[in-house]
């Protein structure tokens, strides 16, 4: 009686949703971590008073303007792509949803984009310290935004403080906090403020960079590093560490996503870490129609995975093949095939209590709700399943695992590599030697392109590893997905990739040639 | 506390909530309106770059107000979020196609290298402020002229034209609000212009195209207010059904006083505005038009929604129409966003407070030349 779609339709959508937030995703990161950077010029500049502050300040603003535009041009788009192309998840969650997005724009967005005029229009129209408080509103106002809209992310990860209701049929909120401060949402927000952070900061140094290379600007390259470097330094830090928690939590609540990270089959315990690899079908299915994956090779540092998820080596960690067949009973996680059948009598209730309420049989109802939707252990242990009803196959669980193996791989190794950049950065600056070194100013150019990737190879990991799920266990995408044609969103699709390309090539082209021109004198 | 407050308070406090936000973008759709009139108006470079630079201050609130619309809207009202963006796509796309474009075209207008050149970016403009508000005007005429959806016991929906809410442009009550709104934000436009930028002669040629922009549109509001009252609407009946009921929103506007008067007043003082602009040549005439802009538009959305009415009834079927009960969130999530409402006036207040100091002084000419500043 729930209807799922079609699958072109559902890949369509999927399609387009992920062009726009990808999109959308290359200009956000930047704006997080330049707003604060900028703050940070402009403050050292009000303490100093020296013009030359001011004229950095100015410079890396122009270019915080450019991306910001771009940024919220596609935002409008993913939050109204909710109700557009996911209707039925607008309808099934948007009580607990929608306050985080409302908050959002009421909370965030008047800040930033209040500010921002400020900060723009405002240098000789108002005080210095209005205008230095307006910079930094401007950075908290971002970091905000990003607040709520992670929470909200956060929430469809892992589903809490809200209790079902069968009369209207949907998830109703009956605990805010625990909304807020559900485990991944902290998690999520902390380790995507600081990639924001690094992100800003590794630009700024590959710019700077590239300004010492055609020797120019020398002073304000080298401060611009300085500040960039502690910045990028400190954040990429946090980076690992949040990183790190985020994983850990991970296993915990979606124990699928994480074993398809480490592209982990078979579980055990004493189960190691796989550092680097490289990935093979193998001969052998999973279920019925997928494939598995070997390593054609690997680097594993043993044990550490087990450390990692449970704090011993003793730790069993389940694999892709033990979640699907037999679940993990430590840890009371059923197997996926248990999960359907306990989805798909969860489902069967919610028929008969919509089939009672259709002939207005009260005392059905009324038995229905008392048994059921009223009853803790059937909430707790079926109706927490409802959405496998909906999964053909059990291995239908499982997510795309070399998209999430490498993006999670490229990830981490990335986010090493950008705290060695930070350290030798202030090595050298403080040696006095950055400008000699030819080979490291390519280096932290070459960085810039690489922390995007980074950057949105963490959205794939999360987004793409909880597949097949719009919120997890609840409602696959196939039932989310709004019932039009799919025609109609391959139209959309193509016009909305035209235009983000056609925009994303302008913005390039002003950004190279602003920062070819270089500070105004 | 939360205790005493009954859901169908919140309801409603919620609508009135949603009402403001949409007046309050209509009202800023008057940065819109000059983007329609950035190839008509100026008569020179110089004059054109005065009224980009003009509205180019604004448009952010204007977006930001959208966006907050929206969000608002989904958050107390998801059954609509789910059934109108699902169900009218084509109508929605169609509006966020015409912001997308918008949010770039200020900043990258007059930047060297901007590849696609500055008349595309006047372009961009120019189509988002004809097809903005035009649009918007459109799908708010929806909530009185209905829309062909129906949902199922899962609430989820079904429309019931192939053209995803390009129907609604067939609609001659809606074109006329549609143009209504269209006009209005040229009218608000020009006189918003008239207030703050400094040229004589563009001063003039604001003036000539204000009287008949507002004209246009007190025809097309006339049209579509009185075919409103006049026509048969749909009522929520005492057992919760839905009927059909001769002058619906006329007895609306009868049996809610007060919303009456709010509606009479937004007149008035839109009349006024525009009355002492174009008579006294006084260059305020902005503030009595955008207060009259928002307290005509909060009276339609009031009489669109309360006083037991569907302000999304459904054509195709009766059954599935949406009232402000029906389609709301929970009484929990409803009065968790009450407590953050309280931070509106707050929000408000800081707005004001920015858009003064940057507003001290008006546009001229010399300060674009000048390129001190962050100019479009
Ligand atoms: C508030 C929720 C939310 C947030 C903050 C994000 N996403 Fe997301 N994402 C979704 C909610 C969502 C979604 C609605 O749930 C989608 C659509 C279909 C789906 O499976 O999940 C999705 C899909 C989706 C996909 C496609 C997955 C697939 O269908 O195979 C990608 C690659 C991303 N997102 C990437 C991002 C990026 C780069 C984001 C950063 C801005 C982002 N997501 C933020
Ligand atoms: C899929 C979910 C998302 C939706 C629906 C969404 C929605 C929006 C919207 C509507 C805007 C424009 C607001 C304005 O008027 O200024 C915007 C801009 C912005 N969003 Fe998102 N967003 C999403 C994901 C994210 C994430 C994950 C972050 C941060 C971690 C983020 C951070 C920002 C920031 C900082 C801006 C300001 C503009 C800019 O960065 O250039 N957004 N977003
Ligand atoms: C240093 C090692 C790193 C580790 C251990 C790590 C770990 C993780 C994990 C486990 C997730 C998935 C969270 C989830 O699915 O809920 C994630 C997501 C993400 N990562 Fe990383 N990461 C690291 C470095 C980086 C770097 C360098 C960047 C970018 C500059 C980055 C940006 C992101 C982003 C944007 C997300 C998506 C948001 C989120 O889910 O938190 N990460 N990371």
């Amino acid at each position: 009686m729930i209807e799922t779609a079609d699958l072109s339709l559902v890949d369509w959508s999927r399609a387009q949703f992920a062009l726009t937030a990808m999109y959308h995703w290359l200009f956000v990161p930047l704006t997080l971590g330049l707003s604060f950077i900028v703050a940070i010029m402009e403050t050292i500049y009000a303490k100093t008073g020296r013009e030359e502050w001011k004229r950095m300040t100015r410079f890396w603003m122009t270019l915080f303007g450019i991306n910001f535009a771009i940024g919220v041009a596609t935002g409008i788009i993913l939050e109204f792509e909710f109700g557009t192309n996911w209707s039925n998840y607008s309808w099934f969650v948007g009580d607990i949803f929608g306050a985080p997005l409302a908050i959002e724009g009421i909370l965030a967005f008047f800040l930033e984009s209040t500010f921002v005029a400020v900060m723009f229009f405002g240098w000789d129209k108002v005080s210095k310290k209005f205008h230095l408080t307006s910079t930094w509103l401007v950075a908290v106002g971002a970091n905000l935004s990003a607040l709520w809209i992670l929470v909200a992310n956060a929430w469809m990860q892992n589903p809490v403080g809200m209790e079902f209701n069968p009369e209207t049929a949907r998830n109703e909120m009956v605990d805010f906090w625990a909304v807020l401060f559900n485990p991944v949402a902290v998690d999520k927000f902390l380790h995507t403020i600081f990639s924001g952070f690094l992100l800003g900061s590794v630009f700024v140094m590959g710019v700077s960079a590239w300004f010492l290379l055609k020797k120019r600007e020398v002073w304000l390259s080298k401060m611009s590093i300085m500040i960039s470097a502690i910045f990028g330094l400190l954040s990429s830090l946090m980076v690992a560490f949040t990183g790190d928690t985020s994983a850990r939590t991970l296993a915990k609540v979606q124990p699928m996503k994480f074993a398809a990270m480490e592209a982990l089959y078979e579980g055990s315990s004493d189960a190691g870490l796989v550092a680097f690899g490289i990935l093979k079908k193998s001969e052998e299915k999973i279920g019925v129609e997928k494939q598995g994956h070997d390593f054609v090779t690997k680097i594993k540092i043993p044990g550490l995975l087990s450390i990692m998820t449970g704090g011993s080596r003793d730790v069993f960690v389940p694999g892709i093949r033990d979640l699907l067949n037999i679940g993990d009973s430590t840890r009371n996680i059923y197997s996926v095939n248990e999960m359907m059948e306990r989805g798909t009598f969860a489902r069967e209730i919610l028929n008969d209590y919509k089939r009672a309420r259709m002939i207005n049989d009260e005392e059905q109802i009324k038995i229905l709700s008392d048994e059921f939707f009223g009853n803790k252990e059937f909430m707790d242990e079926s109706f927490r399943y409802f959405g496998y009803a909906s999964l053909n196959l059990p291995e239908d669980a499982v997510p795309n695992v070399p998209i999430a193996f490498y993006s999670f791989h490229i990830m981490v190794m990335l986010g090493f590599f950008f705290i060695l950049v930070c350290v030798i950065a202030l090595f050298l600056l403080f040696r006095d030697k950055l400008t000699a070194s030819k080979w490291f100013l390519w280096v932290a150019i070459i960085s810039v392109p690489l922390v995007y990737i980074a950057s949105e190879s963490g959205w794939i990991v999360a987004e793409m590893g909880r597949q097949p799920w719009i919120i997890q266990d609840l409602m696959p995408v196939s039932v989310a997905v709004t019932k039009l044609s799919t025609g109609s969103v391959i139209t959309t699709f193509i016009l909305f990739a035209l235009l983000f390309t056609a925009l994303l090539a302008a913005e390039v082209s002003i950004m190279l040639k602003q920062i070819k021109t270089g500070p105004k004198h | 506390m939360t205790a005493m407050i009954t859901h169908i308070f919140l309801q409603q406090y919620w609508w009135v909530i949603v009402s403001i936000l949409a007046s309050l973008l209509v009202f800023l759709m008057f940065v819109q309106g000059g983007q329609g009139l950035i190839f008509s108006l100026p008569g020179n470079e110089s004059q054109k770059r005065m009224i980009v630079n003009a509205m180019g201050r604004k448009w952010e609130f204007t977006f930001t107000t959208l966006v907050t619309f929206g969000g608002a809207f989904f958050a107390s009202f998801p059954l609509f979020y789910a059934t109108s963006f699902g169900g009218a796509y084509w109508l929605w796309i169609a509006i966020l196609f015409s912001f997308t474009i918008q949010a770039v075209a200020y900043e990258y207008r007059s930047k060297p290298s901007n590849l696609l050149g500055t008349r595309t970016f006047d372009i961009f403009l120019y189509v988002n402020g004809m097809a903005g508000p035009f649009l918007i005007g459109i799908a708010v005429a929806t909530f009185f002229t209905g829309a062909f959806f129906r949902l199922d016991f899962m609430n989820s929906v079904t429309w019931a034209t192939p053209l995803h809410g390009l129907e609604a442009l067939l609609s001659g009550k809606n074109l006329a609000l549609g143009l209504a709104v269209l006009f209005l934000s040229r009218t608000n436009g020009l006189l918003y212009l008239i207030n703050s930028v400094e040229d004589e002669d563009l001063l003039v040629r604001s003036r000539n195209k204000l009287i008949i922009n507002s004209i246009a549109f007190l025809l097309f509001f006339l049209i579509f207010l009185f075919s409103i009252l006049f026509m048969e609407g749909f009522a929520v009946s005492d057992d919760g059904g839905i009927v059909k009921e001769k002058f619906k929103y006329l007895h609306n506007l009868i049996q809610m006083p007060l919303v009456l008067i709010i509606m009479l007043a937004g007149v008035v003082a839109l009349l006024l505005g525009i009355g002492i602009t174009v008579f006294r040549g006084e260059r305020n005439g902005i503030w009595y038009a955008g207060a009259g802009t928002v307290l005509a538009v909060l009276a339609l959305m009031l009489i669109a929604g309360f006083n037991n009415t569907p302000f999304y009834p459904s054509l195709h079927d009766h059954a599935s129409s949406l009232t402000i009960e029906n389609a709301s969130s929970s009484r929990f999530t409803l009065s968790t966003m009450f407590y953050v409402s309280f931070i509106i006036p707050f929000v408000i207040a800081y707005i004001w407070y920015a858009w003064k100091s940057i507003n001290r002084k008006r546009i001229t000419g010399e300060e674009l030349e000048g390129g001190e500043g962050h100019v479009y």
